[in-house]
């Protein structure tokens, strides 16, 4: 039933059992994947509101543009790479190949980290040419937006290391299932809110 | 197999079941016992706030004569009581209390979709209190930049609690905000999944909407009270510019370079006035059941209910700046703010016409929870018809300084809402213990604090046209302001201390009730929701024994013509079908969620 024609029932007017019996009848899958649909939902606000912080600190007469390092670009490539091997480990355990789950995975998790580890460096440049977050706002936010990123990515690591633990024992595909679903959406949804952040330093 | 959320599963054995005192009172995954922690600790701290505000009105009253009471204690107190009251006390009593007690129950699931992080969400909400009450005990003690923490000032020499205290409060929002969020995810989904058979969205109790609505309200609002406790503590910390603009700092140049107090103000201010509707639509629901079922007649205009609601919900959050006119701002947007404002009061006074409706012609039984809902009536219209003259530019400009303001937020938000928890207590106090509790005390309670809190408030308006300013520790000799308006701050203290006093009734009641109250069976009141069809009172562990319930009708089926019983519970099959719906068994499965 559409969401206009559930909002609309005339309530008092009908008796006996309508509407649905369970969660797939209501189209919403398994209870996770709107939970995490809400809470990636509370994150785009988060993000969202540093992003206009971002933009209203940049009109006062004391902001200067820095540069961003190079690396960057490299950085936002291992992460595009690493979200498009978990889409990969999606797909496979949608056709239960354990083994295709497993390597993809691996790969992804250790793409990820990457990521992390180059972004820790884009940091060491800022710092080597002399910008810090109590003399440079630009740079101040560029460390907060980049942490607080990373910080995100490796809370989802918790999740990619139990699904990539368990995938290497011997167990059916379907017991991690969710999880890598889970886990994929988040991915994309990191990524996503890289590249944001990524044009907008790169724009300012 | 198939997963089947815990909520749905169909044997009580296949749930968390509790094995010990430990897992059954203090490491509980029960809904109902998390609410019942939540409400106690929710009110514990709003006691301590309630004495906070009884030392300011102390010094109101009579200034210069108590030696405790210090300019920077009256600052602290200040702060301490706004913050506690708005998010500790309101938001943990509404959503983590009535929330976690009453989505499970009158959704016709067994509990929340996930009981662990439900659990966590209490114990995180707890440690977030620890942090804050450790404020008091630092040195320094707490901060005394006022509730909204408005910088430069809030970090600032100068203003009590700038070393500790003003971290201890950012951290100490910081941990709420997760523990909000994971228990605010939890009811979300509850409502959205968790739902029994037949119980569509339009025959959910106003109750579960208010509280949805709201927690949706929460999880998208918060976040800008932790982005804004994020880049503050930096500010403080280390010393980073996001909000600390160039300034001189005790008469020599401070350290911060050119960040924006504006700034601040626009991110508090967006989680700051959703907060608002985040404490006032869960009472909104809450109210509009208890209505319903004292007055024994259906709502009136369920649906104009659910659909203001939810236009309440999505305007809240273009109005935050009117907040903010004396900060200045481009007279265009003060115009766009201000009619924003405007036109959310048109949901809200069909929510009120609606009350009032419910209650013509009703076969009213003025019992407790029925005064303490038409008294919300009469302080909320109160409040928010003086929310229209503030809601204007022009006429908040001089008034917004002044106890005019202070008249308004405590009749609209604060006394209001405190009234809907004492029906909402009293309402459900048989079901959570299965006692009655006693009636005339319950009356003296009401009128007591009913007509004390008028006496409260009613005259700080007009203290406010009279230009009184509030956040002032002492006024001296002031030319315009009149010796009378004195003498008002006194009587005005007189009726805070009563009403605080009058309290005790309330605790005395609640306590003695529980042991020697008469047992009050499962559905005193004779109402229709789910929560009083449950097979044992107070429910037990899973909420409905072997079998969940099915839902056949909407919630306000009281009254109905030609009926025998003047209500009909939702789950009671149409006539001609006594057989009723077999929902069938749904599959076990393991728990991965």
């Amino acid at each position: 039933m559409s969401i206009f024609r559930q909002l609309t029932e005339k309530s008092w007017a009908t008796q006996g059992v309508v509407g649905e019996i369970n969660d797939r009848s209501r189209g919403l899958g398994p209870a996770a994947k709107t939970m995490l649909g809400f809470f990636l939902a509370v994150l785009t606000s988060m993000f969202f509101l540093f992003v206009i912080g971002y933009r209203m600190r940049m009109a006062m007469p004391d902001w200067e543009p820095i540069a961003d390092p190079g690396l960057l670009w490299f950085n936002t490539g291992l992460l595009v790479l690493s979200s498009l091997f978990m889409q990969r480990a999606k797909l496979a355990a949608q056709e239960s190949k354990i083994s295709v789950v497993r390597n993809n995975l691996s790969v992804a998790g250790v793409l990820a980290a990457g990521f992390l580890i180059g972004q820790y460096l884009a940091w060491g440049y800022l710092h080597d040419a002399g910008l810090y977050a109590v003399n440079s706002p630009a740079a101040a936010f560029f460390f907060l937006l980049t942490a607080l990123h990373a910080l995100h990515l490796l809370g989802g690591m918790f999740v990619w290391a139990y699904s990539t633990f368990r995938s290497w024992q011997k167990i059916e595909v379907v017991r991690i299932k969710l999880s890598v679903e889970l886990c994929t959406t988040y991915w994309h949804y990191l990524m996503l809110v890289w590249i944001v952040f990524f044009i907008l330093l790169l724009a300012t | 197999m198939a997963y089947v959320a815990i909520a749905d599963r169909d044997h009580e054995q296949h749930l968390h079941d509790p094995q010990t005192f430990i897992t059954k009172y203090v490491w509980s995954q029960d809904h109902k016992v998390i609410a019942i922690q939540y409400s106690l600790t929710a009110i514990f701290v709003g006691v301590i706030a309630l004495i906070l505000s009884g030392m300011m009105r102390l010094q109101l009253a009579f200034p210069d004569s108590f030696s405790f009471i210090a300019p920077q204690d009256y600052y602290q107190f200040v702060t301490m009581h706004g913050m506690i009251m708005v998010i500790y006390l309101l938001t943990a009593l509404f959503l983590g209390g009535f929330g976690n007690f009453l989505i499970p129950l009158m959704c016709g699931s067994r509990d929340m979709v996930f009981p662990f992080m439900n659990m966590l969400s209490y114990w995180v909400y707890l440690l977030s209190v620890i942090i804050l009450l450790a404020s008091f005990f630092v040195p320094g003690g707490p901060t005394g930049a006022g509730w909204t923490l408005y910088p430069p000032q809030a970090i600032t020499a100068g203003t009590p609690g700038t070393t500790w205290g003003i971290l201890l409060m950012l951290v100490s929002l910081g941990v709420f905000i997760i523990a909000f969020t994971m228990g605010g995810l939890n009811y979300v989904t509850t409502v959205l999944q968790a739902r029994c058979t037949g119980m569509t969205l339009m025959r959910m109790p106003l109750s579960v909407w208010g509280i949805f609505i709201a927690t949706i309200l929460g999880l998208l609002a918060f976040p800008a009270l932790l982005v804004s406790a994020i880049m503050m503590t930096l500010d403080s910390l280390i010393g980073t510019s996001f909000f600390m603009p160039a300034m001189l700092e005790a008469g020599e140049q401070s350290e911060h370079t050119g960040g924006s107090p504006i700034l601040f103000q626009h991110l508090f201010w967006f989680f700051g006035h959703p907060e608002v509707y985040i404490v006032a639509l869960p009472a909104f629901g809450l109210v509009s059941d208890i209505l319903a079922c004292h007055a024994r007649k259906n709502i009136f205009g369920y649906r104009q209910m659910v659909w203001a609601i939810v236009a309440i919900g999505g305007l809240s959050f273009i109005v935050w700046a009117h907040h903010m006119y004396v900060s200045g701002m481009n007279p265009y947007f003060g115009f766009f703010f201000a009619t924003t404002t405007l036109i959310i009061a048109v949901p809200t006074a069909i929510k009120v016409y609606n009350w009032v409706l419910t209650l013509y012609q009703g076969d009213i039984h003025l019992r407790v929870p029925m005064l303490f809902c038409i008294g919300f009536i009469f302080t909320f219209v109160h409040g928010g018809l003086t929310g229209l003259f503030l809601g204007n530019v022009v006429v908040d400009l001089p008034l917004s300084d002044t106890y005019f303001v202070v008249g308004h937020f405590h009749m609209v938000m604060g006394v209001s809402p405190v009234l809907v928890v004492f029906a909402a207590i009293y309402h459900w106090y048989p079901k959570i213990t299965g006692r009655m509790y006693n009636e005339t005390l319950g009356k003296w309670h009401f009128w007591l604090t009913f007509l004390g809190t008028y006496s409260i408030y009613l005259p700080m308006h007009y203290l406010g046209i009279l230009g009184v300013p509030r956040r002032y520790y002492s006024y001296g000799p002031t030319e315009f302001i009149p010796e009378s308006a004195q003498s008002m701050n006194v009587s005005i203290t007189y009726s805070a201390i009563l009403v605080a006093l009058v309290q005790i009734l309330f605790f005395i009641n609640m306590f003695w009730s529980l042991r020697n109250g008469p047992k009050s069976g499962g559905n005193p009141w004779g109402a229709t929701s789910l929560e009083w069809q449950t097979t044992d009172t107070p429910a037990k562990h899973g909420n409905w024994g072997p079998k969940l319930p099915v839902v056949y009708r909407w919630a306000y089926d009281y009254s109905v013509p030609g009926e025998a019983q003047d209500y009909i519970p939702q789950n009671e099959p149409p006539k001609g079908d006594a057989q009723g719906f077999d929902p069938g068994h749904p599959h076990e499965g393991p728990h991965h969620a």
